[in-house]
């Protein structure tokens, strides 16, 4: 048998991409900023998204998708604050992809939200390289994991829009180098915002609370 | 573990690009990953003999094409590697710096029977 070589020149992840961009078509119709929350575990994304929840709910419209390996501890935590939440479990799956994404949007009132968070599995490796059909990429680094890691994982901080700098109360205890984290992290991505906050003592938030307002706004008028 | 997702979209685009091309059967299927991929050859592999069975790409050989990350100053254009932790240009000390390489996850080709 003759052995045929066929040139493809295409892109490994081209269906969830693709998939990606049909949760955005759906989500741009409603009018539904989408956030994609990227970080490693621990970072804070689940009391972000609640402090968040807190501050802006008689304001926005809220719902929630909660990504986790197993467990839906942070769903639970959501849905007693009245909002509405769906948990995707990955089952050892370390990232959300779109099609997962699709399926969760199904169980929830789009009509009612205004801003939709997606939780995605705190991991620093991958979860990047899976569009999930977002508007903005935030990711959320803290104090306590040291400033090295946007030069650990540099293909997450050049692909976001919003950094957030958590747990910044602690900064007297920790010898974290913001000055320097900051520098890295505007060097591989030049337009990345870089907000310092505290979601425990609300250290910064008013400015990450207008961010997304006006990110909501604008995302109305289209 | 997102090796196995990996691997799910790379037989399944090669099933697809088979299947149009009326081939009987995948003997190899050529991949660039760039090294900031996060992509383990080895893991692909394993998961792909496992996925593949029953389907005309078993047996398939996978290859890598390892790209390494590149990096271009934003302010003079250099292009240069980056050694280790220091990504700051090395002729003018820059920081702001563009990754031009090493991201890169794509089939360039299969080769079928």
């Amino acid at each position: 048998m003759t052995v045929k070589v066929i040139t493809v020149g295409e892109d490994i992840l081209g269906a969830n991409e693709a998939r990606a961009r049909s949760n955005k078509k759906r989500l741009d119709e409603q009018g539904v900023l989408t956030i994609n929350i990227m970080s490693s575990p621990g970072a804070g994304k689940t009391s972000l998204i609640m402090s968040t929840i807190e501050n802006l709910r008689d304001k926005l419209g809220i719902g929630v998708i909660e990504g986790d390996v197993a467990s839906s501890v942070d769903a639970e935590k959501i849905n007693a604050m009245g909002i509405p939440v769906v948990q995707i479990n990955t089952g050892g799956g370390c990232h959300l992809e779109a099609g997962m994404v699709a399926k969760a949007l199904d169980d929830l009132p789009l009509g009612d939200i205004d801003l939709l968070f997606i939780e995605n599995v705190g991991n620093l490796i991958c979860p990047n390289a899976f569009a999930l059909g977002e508007d903005r990429r935030v990711m959320i680094s803290s104090l306590p994991e040291g400033d090295d890691k946007p030069h650990k994982y540099p293909a997450m901080f050049a692909d976001t829009d919003t950094v957030l700098l958590n747990k910044i109360d602690l900064q007297p205890y920790l010898e974290f180098d913001v000055d320097s984290f900051s520098k890295v992290v505007t060097g591989l991505n030049p337009d990345a915002v870089i907000f310092p906050v505290s979601c425990k003592t609300g250290e910064g938030m008013t400015d990450w609370f207008a961010w997304l307002e006006s990110a909501v706004k604008d995302k109305k008028k289209k | 573990m997102h090796e196995y997702s990996i691997t799910e979209s790379v037989l399944n685009l090669a099933l697809e690009k088979a299947n149009e091309a009326n081939a009987s059967r995948i003997t190899r299927i050529n991949l660039v990953v760039g090294d900031l991929s996060g992509v383990v050859g080895e893991c692909v592999q394993y998961y792909f003999d496992f996925l593949s069975k029953n389907t005309i790409a078993d047996g398939a050989r996978l290859d890598f094409e390892v790209k390494t990350t590149q990096l271009k100053c934003r302010k003079c254009d250099k292009v240069f590697k980056p050694q280790d932790l220091n990504w700051t240009c090395p002729d003018c000390h820059e920081t702001g710096i563009e990754i031009i390489s090493g991201k890169e996850c794509y089939m360039e080709s299969i080769e079928v029977e």
